[in-house]
């Protein structure tokens, strides 16, 4: 416990915005990548699996925060909102490199969006992390009062557990990430469940 | 039989050593200068430019090998292709065991300059080196009750990383019908620009038919089989609803994963646009015949 002790006194030092800049820097450098010919032959779909990779990555480390604190006492409380937004910034990139850059026209996304279950699925998870995107601020969290606005950034699980079904269904054959944090996603919730109660309604 | 077909591309057309060697670079240097967006724009109307070497070795899927495009160039290393012996069984006059070299002696190598499209919508044009595989079928002798050729993929489970994570069933096994098998554009290849295949692009001999998506194109081959009945093929085995045992390119076919009605050539950079998909890859004229009064929706 002293070294997750030393580790939340070492962190109070660290300001909230490095989690922004640090993402900014990382989505900036990825692009870089790509237009400088360094992410392989299809840098256009190499790209939107890098975006997509660190979004739900960025989902999971959101989902974390709680039982993070809860158990071995990490505080990651003051970079949670941070954590929530630059991941939202990922799957915004992910989504704009898909329409503008991948499939090119506004009536093939639409057609995707449509045709595709994975794509509709992806989309859907997208749709619901722009109201808690936009309510990402002190103001909201004032004016929604602090019960509606958690409920309302439950959101974020039925999100990241579309996220993660995206992911699965998208890929050929088995393959081992997304099977990872589909579990990890499904993990996480897990902890989010009151078991007592969960008892008391199934005994 | 060789040289049944003739490219609508000749020799000129292939880019020159030197020069898809250094397109890389040329592109790179041009992106540095902000010029990316022209330069990919301008090379996406060449339409049937061969890709580089570099491009084609390095972005592929062989599943043995793992799952990512840059996978296979990075772990197909290990696999032993040198002896190579084909096992050719089934209905055939004279079945056996036949090395590589029994095998090619006597036919006619080409260069065939053919377009690649993958099932993923993503393209290529690649100057392939081969011989034609009804040359090959020819000399092991078809007996006339054989309607289909089977095909596998050779199996080395210690240095194939996807075998052992067991990624989609292995062998690897595609079929052809016989006409199909037979047609003048179907070649065994075993090279690339004059190179010889790299592991990756299916050492050191695959099937080539440029009219369907590259899947079928079976590589680095141990096993043919003349038999009667339909072949098993292995995406259609792990995938039924979503691939057939044809896989005809076929723009208005929609796969449940991708748009057919379009696809994208590798190496045009960040920007590069998209162009429609041909009906049979482009190979319409050659090959339509050979699906004359079936229904393409039903037996894609």
């Amino acid at each position: 416990m002293q070294v997750v002790g030393g580790i939340n006194t070492g962190l109070r030092k660290v300001p909230a915005w490095l989690v922004y800049l640090a993402g900014l820097g990382w989505a900036a450098y990825l692009f870089w990548l790509g237009l400088s010919n360094q992410l392989g032959p299809e840098p256009i779909n190499t790209l939107e699996r890098l975006y997509g990779d660190v979004a739900i990555k960025l989902l999971i480390l959101g989902l974390a925060v709680t039982p993070l604190r809860k158990w071995p006492g990490l505080n990651l409380m003051k970079f949670r909102r941070a954590i929530g937004l630059t991941a939202f910034g990922f799957v915004l990139a992910h989504f704009l490199v898909f329409a503008i850059l991948d499939v090119q026209t506004l009536e093939r996304v639409w057609t995707e969006i449509v045709k595709r279950p994975y794509v509709t699925i992806g989309m859907a998870g997208f749709l619901l992390l722009i109201p808690l995107a936009v309510t990402s601020n002190n103001l909201s969290v004032r004016k929604l009062g602090g019960a509606g606005w958690r409920k309302l950034h439950k959101l974020t699980y039925a999100a990241a557990l579309l996220g993660a079904v995206h992911y699965l269904w998208l890929v050929k054959g088995f393959q081992i990430e997304p099977v990872v944090y589909t579990a990890l996603i499904v993990g996480l919730l897990l902890t989010r469940i009151k078991w007592s109660r969960a008892r008391a309604v199934f005994a | 039989m060789a040289y049944r077909w003739k490219n609508d591309l000749t020799q000129a057309d292939v880019t020159p050593k030197s020069m898809f060697l250094n397109r890389r670079q040329l592109m790179g240097g041009a992106a540095g200068l902000g010029l990316a967006a022209a330069a990919g724009g301008a090379r996406a109307q060449g339409a049937l430019e061969p890709n580089t070497l570099e491009e084609i070795r390095t972005y592929n899927n062989f599943y043995e090998f793992g799952t990512g495009k840059e996978d296979p160039a990075r772990n197909a290393g290990g696999m032993v292709i040198d002896p190579w012996s084909i096992t050719v069984d089934g209905l055939v006059d004279n079945p056996g065991e036949y090395s590589l070299a029994s095998l090619l002696d006597g036919l006619t190598e080409e260069e065939r300059i053919y377009r690649f499209r993958c099932v993923e919508a993503w393209s290529m044009v690649v100057p392939w080196n081969g011989f034609e595989l009804a040359d090959i079928l020819a000399k092991v002798g078809v007996k006339p009750e054989a309607k289909y050729v089977a095909f596998e993929t050779t199996v080395q489970p210690d240095v194939m990383i996807g075998v052992q994570r067991r990624v989609i069933p292995f062998p690897y096994v595609e079929g052809l019908r016989l006409d199909e098998a037979m047609h003048p554009l179907t070649m065994l290849a075993t090279g690339i620009y004059g190179e010889p295949m790299a592991k990756q692009n299916g050492a050191p001999i695959r099937l080539v038919v440029p009219w369907k998506y590259g899947f079928k194109s079976i590589k680095s081959i141990v096993r043919i089989s003349l038999m009667e009945e339909e072949p098993p093929a292995s995406w259609n085995i792990i995938n039924p609803r979503e691939y057939g045992f044809y896989s005809n390119v076929n723009p208005t076919v929609d796969h449940p994963r991708w748009s057919q009605a379009s696809e994208r050539k590798i190496g045009g950079g960040l920007f590069a646009t998209r162009q429609d998909t041909l009906m049979f890859n482009g190979y319409e004229a050659e090959v339509a015949s050979l699906y004359e009064g079936m229904d393409l929706n039903e037996f894609y």
